[in-house]
């Protein structure tokens, strides 16, 4: 299975998702955001960091560079597109997923762990996962999901919400919101449910001693449904 | 021709920064203070002498790029 991850000025997280996605099975390109196309993917990842130092709304500067033409046409094609953190960020500047992302509601830069609940596993990311609560990491300033009302109403009628912050038995109270998140949102897919933006990082999750492995049965579920 | 842009987040959004600027001027003794939102300022100069040309080239980039419509309105100022 072949992936790729564009790398922006800024980008940080670049790396780490590079080494979830080999050590996962992948094959595994980085791309240069000034490039003209995509190499042939089967999943395109738009990782972490603070790309054009989140110049003017983070993800807005990414989301106009050269090689985004080429992923609007791959993802609008039915091709899989995930976005994580300022990858997130960048998916919902180019409209290819409802909503923005506000500065956290405290206003802190927050980065630490938290448990997500999966709410939809009709897609290639989520499908056959044999658990719904997952222990990932977020670090971000701008997290804090909003949408209109319309957006809402819509993105819930299509099941577009992919996660929920939630303590670890899955409650999804206020108390477990993070950032300030509209109802908790953590995650949304588009439409179809080909493009994925989500504030955690699975990546980082993907080493019993370092930090937990709940990254690493998502990506092992990841590409067995991809195969 | 030089052309200003104000971006304002609308009104149902929160806006957190604006409200601590807000209860920070109330410690430094401001009590006259409704509300307080903090938005952006763009002075374009565009390459037009036209003023409704040069007016209509800023309004696209607002809305291509300057605002996200979603949260945010656009005010465009003409040069006086």
């Amino acid at each position: 299975m072949k992936s790729s991850v564009i790398t922006f000025p800024g980008s940080n997280c670049d790396r780490d998702i590079h080494v979830a996605l080999t050590k996962f099975g992948f094959i595994n390109r980085l791309v240069w955001h000034n490039d003209n196309e995509l190499p042939k993917s089967d999943l395109v990842v738009l990782p972490g960091g603070f790309s054009y130092g989140d110049y003017l709304r983070c993800g807005s500067m990414a989301s106009k560079s050269k090689i985004m033409k080429s992923l609007i046409n791959f993802a609008k094609s039915g091709g899989m597109v995930m976005g994580i953190c300022n990858g997130f960020q960048i998916l919902v500047e180019t409209g290819l997923v409802p909503g923005v992302l506000l500065r956290n509601k405290y206003l802190e830069f927050i980065c630490k762990n938290v448990f997500i609940k999966i709410q939809n596993k009709e897609n290639l990311y989520f499908k056959n996962l044999n658990k719904d609560i997952f222990e990932f990491h977020i670090a971000h300033n701008e997290g804090n999901y909003f949408c209109t009302r319309d957006q809402l109403n819509e993105i819930e009628d299509n099941n577009q919400i992919a996660a929920y912050y939630c303590n670890i038995n899955g409650k999804t109270d206020e108390k477990y919101n993070p950032n300030g998140s509209l109802k908790n949102i953590a995650g949304v897919f588009n439409k179809e449910k080909n493009v994925l933006g989500m504030m955690p990082h699975p990546e980082r999750m993907i080493d019993q001693s370092l930090s937990g492995d709940d990254g690493a049965l998502f990506f092992k579920n990841l590409i067995n449904n991809i195969k | 021709m030089k052309i200003s842009a104000i971006i304002t987040l609308k009104k149902d959004v929160l806006d957190p920064q604006g409200k601590v600027i807000h209860q920070t001027l109330d410690g430094m003794g401001f009590k006259n203070v409704n509300e307080l939102r903090q938005g952006k300022y763009f002075e374009i100069d565009v390459k037009e002498d036209d003023p409704k040309a040069a007016k209509e080239i800023v309004e696209d980039m607002c809305k291509k790029l300057l605002a996200n419509l979603v949260i945010e309105n656009y005010k465009i100022i003409e040069p006086q």
